[in-house]
């Protein structure tokens, strides 16, 4: 990154940094594993059958992919202000560079410890890199990456996200 | 090919090679899909939902599928192949283009290596693409344990012996 991306020296200090360590208010459950595999019409047994998780992971677990859903917050809760938000670290970035638009292009996940049933998930969000200034077919903005680390209750790492972001302004034609 | 638990397949590592190509799956995406999918993963971003939001706001078609449902159908398609002893380590997606209702999405995929890592775990590499029509919407790769025999069960690794990154 060099001083003519134009990225504020405040979010610069911010890469490689630990921000927003939160836990979930909700335990790792099974409707929301049955909701996924209906959506997605998964009809892996381990996800289905408690003989077969038993067998296989000595009880039942969540799909891997699922490892985002067990730290979103709740649309609304009692005392929230306003929308709440997954990956703040995304949408202070679009606040911070005034870029209203964003969609994700790259999502890289690494498994390890099996998320199980009843767990309680902490994440927290790393900024890796902004982008300089580029322009897409959806506009003009920046790009960067972000990584979520995941561990359960005993903090066992059960996975690693990293996304890409691009956040934009619509051009005007 | 396979051995069974409780019925369903599972793939060992002495029957796959480099070059095999999974089966393909078709699914037709529907406004349903996409919310279903966006609000199972808790994702309430309304790009997933609103149709004026998506179209107006993002300049997108559509509402389109997100981005943890898109992990989730990947990981369907693969284990459909792989049966319940496969355990995914690793994916990587790069979404070129959104799918959306209507469209008829096809995901098709190809063993690009076969491994097996110090441990003994037997690894499966694979190049995979979601499509529409013509049009390779999502390309993606994926590193999964399967068994290397029919007593092996990569799900009974844990801790160093579970490597889902290659060294």
């Amino acid at each position: 990154m060099t001083a003519t991306d134009g990225v504020p020296a405040e979010v610069t200090a911010l890469i490689g940094e630990r921000q927003y360590v939160q836990t979930a208010n909700f335990d790792v459950e099974a409707s929301h594993v049955a909701n996924t595999c209906s959506a997605t019409q998964n009809g892996n047994p381990l996800f289905w059958d408690s003989d077969v998780a038993a067998e296989l992971t000595g009880g039942p677990i969540a799909p891997p992919t699922t490892v985002s859903l067990w730290i979103r917050p709740h649309y609304w809760e009692p005392g929230a202000v306003g929308e709440q938000l997954a990956l703040k670290v995304h949408f202070d970035l679009k606040e911070t560079f005034g870029l209203p638009e964003a969609v994700m292009t790259d999502n890289t996940l690494v498994f390890h410890e099996p998320v199980r049933i009843g767990d309680r998930i902490t994440h927290w969000q790393v900024l890796r890199s902004v982008s300089g200034p580029k322009t897409t077919k959806l506009g003009s903005g920046r790009f960067w990456v972000i990584d979520l680390e995941y561990v359960n209750q005993d903090e066992t790492l059960v996975a690693v996200e990293s996304y890409t972001g691009f956040g934009y302004r619509r051009d005007e034609s | 090919m396979s051995s069974t638990t409780s019925g369903a397949a599972t793939v060992t590592l002495d029957r796959v090679s480099a070059g095999d190509q999974l089966p393909t799956l078709a699914i037709d995406v529907t406004a349903t899909t996409v919310v279903l999918g966006a609000l199972a993963s808790r994702d309430w971003r309304p790009m997933h939902h609103d149709h004026e939001f998506a179209t107006v706001r993002n300049g997108t078609r559509n509402i389109f599928l997100n981005t943890p449902n898109q992990a989730a159908w990947f990981e369907r398609y693969l284990t459909d192949w792989t049966g319940p002893r496969g355990r995914l380590g690793q994916i990587t997606f790069r979404m070129k283009d959104s799918i959306f209702p209507d469209d008829q999405m096809v995901f098709s995929a190809e063993v690009t290596d076969i491994s097996t890592d110090p441990v003994g775990c037997g690894w499966v590499a694979l190049s995979i693409a979601l499509s529409v029509g013509d049009k390779v919407c999502t390309t993606a790769t994926a590193r999964v344990a399967i068994p290397i025999d029919t007593n092996d069960n990569p799900w009974s690794r844990s801790g160093d012996q579970w490597q889902p990154t290659p060294n």
